[in-house]
C-alpha cells in the first residue's frame, strides 16, 4: 500500500483518525474519574489506544 | 489555506515550541518517576499508611481535640495550622507553625495514628522525591518559579493548536500513519514528528493545560479567600483575629460541620489565619459524596470561638477547575495501568520535543519558503531533502 493518496484529502479526511483516538483518549479519562471497577478498566482501554496506534506504526515500519 | 496564512501558522509554532522546549523536557523527564511516585515511596520504606490498620481518620477514631493535643505537646510553642484525613487508613496529619500565617518553609508535619492516638513523628519525606517535585513544580524559585513554568504550559498549549493546524495541510496527500523512512533523515523526523504529535495530541491538551492551572494554584486560593471567603464571613470583618488560645472545640465543629454537609468525608481543615480560611473560622474541607465529586471540596466554615456554623458553599468554578486538574495531571486516578499508559504518552511527548529539537536545529539558511512549500503542497512533491 503506498503511502500517499491519489486524490487531495478533505480537513475531514486528514482528521478522521486522529479525531477518532483523541474522543477516546478524553472519554477514557473522563471515564476513569468517574469511578473504580469497571469504569477503570474502559479508561485503561480507551486511553490505551493511543500508544497502542504508535506502537503498530513504528513496528509496522520496522517490519518493511 | 494560503501560502500567507502557513507561514503565519508556522511562525506561531516554531517560537511557541521552542521557547518552552528546554523546560517541557525537564518538565517530562521530572514528571516520569513522579507518576509513579506511590509505588516508589512504598518501595524506599515511605508508606506509613500501609502499617496502619482500623478505621480511616476521615470516618472516625479518637476525638479530634485529643489528637490535636498530642500533636501539640510534640511541638511546644507551635500553633496548629491544618489538619489532613486519610481516607483508607487511621493517619492523620498535624501541621504546625511558629504562627497563624506561617510560611510554608516554617511548617511542620507530623504523622498521628487516630486509632491508638500514637504519634509517629514527623512526616517523612523522601529525598530524591521531593526534590524532583520541587523542579518540577517550581525549579526551587517559589511562585515566580511556578508562574515561569504555567506561562511555559500556555506555550505549549498553543504549539499544539498551531502544530494541529499545520498537519491538515501537510497531510493533503499522505495517509493516517504515514511514517516514510526510505527518504532522508529529515523526512523520518518530520513524520515521526508529525504522527506521535497528533496521536498524543488531546492527552498532551489535557496534561498541559491542567498543569498550567496548577502553576496559578496560588493565586488562585489567595482569590478565593479574599473573595468568596471574606464574603461569607463579612460579618467578622472588622473584629482582630481569633488567638490560638481562644480556639474552641474541633470535634463541636466537625459536628457543626458535618450537620450541614451530611454523608461526606471530611479531607482537611484549615485553621485561622491560615490562607485555606479566615481569621477567625475552622474551614473544613469535604470531599464530594460521589465519585466524579470525590476530587472536589466543598468547605464549611465554623467559628472556631463557639464551634457553630457561619456557612458552607461549593467553591467556585475556577477553583473547582483547579481542583480537578490535579488528578488529570497527575493521572495517579485510575490505578497502575493508567499510570503506565501516562508513562508511555509522556515517553511519547519527549520524542516529539526531541524531533521538534532536530528539526530546527538541522535547518538550513533562508529555507522557511521551502518548509512553506512542503507544507502548503501537501508533501506533494517528491521533494528534495
Amino acid at each position: 500500500m503506498s503511502h500517499r493518496t491519489r486524490h487531495r484529502q478533505s480537513t475531514a479526511t486528514v482528521f478522521r483518525w486522529p479525531i477518532a483516538i483523541g474522543v477516546a483518549s478524553i472519554a477514557g479519562l473522563v471515564l476513569g474519574l468517574t469511578g473504580d471497577g469497571a469504569r477503570d478498566l474502559l479508561a485503561w482501554i480507551l486511553v490505551g489506544i493511543a500508544p497502542a496506534v504508535i506502537f503498530a506504526a513504528l513496528v509496522r515500519r520496522t517490519s518493511r | 489555506m494560503s501560502r500567507t496564512t502557513i507561514r503565519i501558522w508556522y511562525l506561531i509554532h516554531k517560537w511557541s515550541s521552542l521557547i518552552p522546549t528546554a523546560f517541557l523536557l525537564m518538565l517530562c523527564v521530572s514528571g516520569l518517576p513522579l507518576i509513579f511516585h506511590d509505588e516508589i515511596d512504598a518501595a524506599m520504606g515511605f508508606d506509613t499508611e500501609k502499617s496502619l490498620s482500623g478505621v480511616a481518620s476521615s470516618e472516625g477514631g479518637l476525638p479530634l481535640d485529643t489528637m490535636l493535643d498530642r500533636a501539640l505537646a510534640e511541638r511546644p510553642g507551635e500553633v496548629p495550622l491544618f489538619m489532613a484525613f486519610s481516607q483508607d487508613s487511621p493517619l492523620l496529619t498535624v501541621t504546625t507553625g511558629p504562627a497563624p500565617d506561617a510560611a510554608s518553609g516554617d511548617m511542620h508535619l507530623q504523622f498521628l495514628d487516630r486509632v491508638t492516638g500514637e504519634a509517629l513523628g514527623p512526616a517523612p519525606v523522601n529525598p530524591l522525591l521531593d526534590f524532583l517535585l520541587q523542579l518540577h513544580t517550581d525549579m526551587f524559585l517559589g511562585l515566580p518559579g511556578m508562574l515561569f513554568l504555567g506561562v511555559m504550559g500556555i506555550s505549549f498549549i498553543v504549539a499544539l493548536i498551531s502544530g494541529t493546524v499545520l498537519y491538515a495541510p501537510f497531510m493533503r496527500r499522505l495517509r493516517f500513519g504515514t511514517l516514510r523512512t526510505r527518504r532522508s533523515l529529515r523526512v523520518k523526523r518530520l513524520d515521526r514528528h508529525n504522527f506521535l504529535g497528533i496521536v498524543t495530541l488531546v492527552w498532551a491538551l489535557v496534561v498541559g493545560a491542567t498543569g498550567a492551572i496548577n502553576a496559578f494554584a496560588d493565586p488562585l486560593t489567595d482569590a478565593w479567600r479574599n473573595g468568596e471567603i471574606a464574603e461569607m464571613t463579612a460579618a467578622y470583618a472588622s473584629s482582630q483575629p481569633l488567638a490560638p488560645a481562644d480556639y474552641g472545640s474541633i470535634d463541636k465543629a466537625m459536628a457543626a460541620a458535618q450537620d450541614a454537609l451530611p454523608g461526606r468525608n471530611p479531607q482537611f481543615i484549615g485553621f485561622p489565619g491560615g490562607s485555606w480560611s479566615s481569621g477567625h473560622h475552622y474551614a473544613i474541607f469535604f470531599q464530594g459524596d460521589r465519585p466524579v465529586t470525590e476530587h472536589l471540596l466543598t468547605p464549611a466554615l465554623v467559628d472556631a470561638a463557639t464551634g457553630e456554623l457561619t456557612d458552607a458553599r461549593t467553591m467556585p468554578a475556577i477553583n473547582q477547575a483547579l481542583m480537578m486538574s490535579k488528578p488529570l495531571h497527575f493521572g495517579d486516578y485510575g490505578g497502575l495501568p493508567l499510570k503506565i499508559l501516562w508513562a508511555l504518552l509522556t515517553l511519547a511527548t519527549i520524542w516529539v520535543l526531541w524531533t521538534g529539537i532536530f528539526l530546527w536545529l538541522r535547518r538550513r539558511g533562508g529555507e522557511i519558503d521551502r518548509r512553506v512549500d512542503e507544507i502548503a503542497l501537501g508533501a506533494r512533491k517528491e521533494m528534495r531533502a
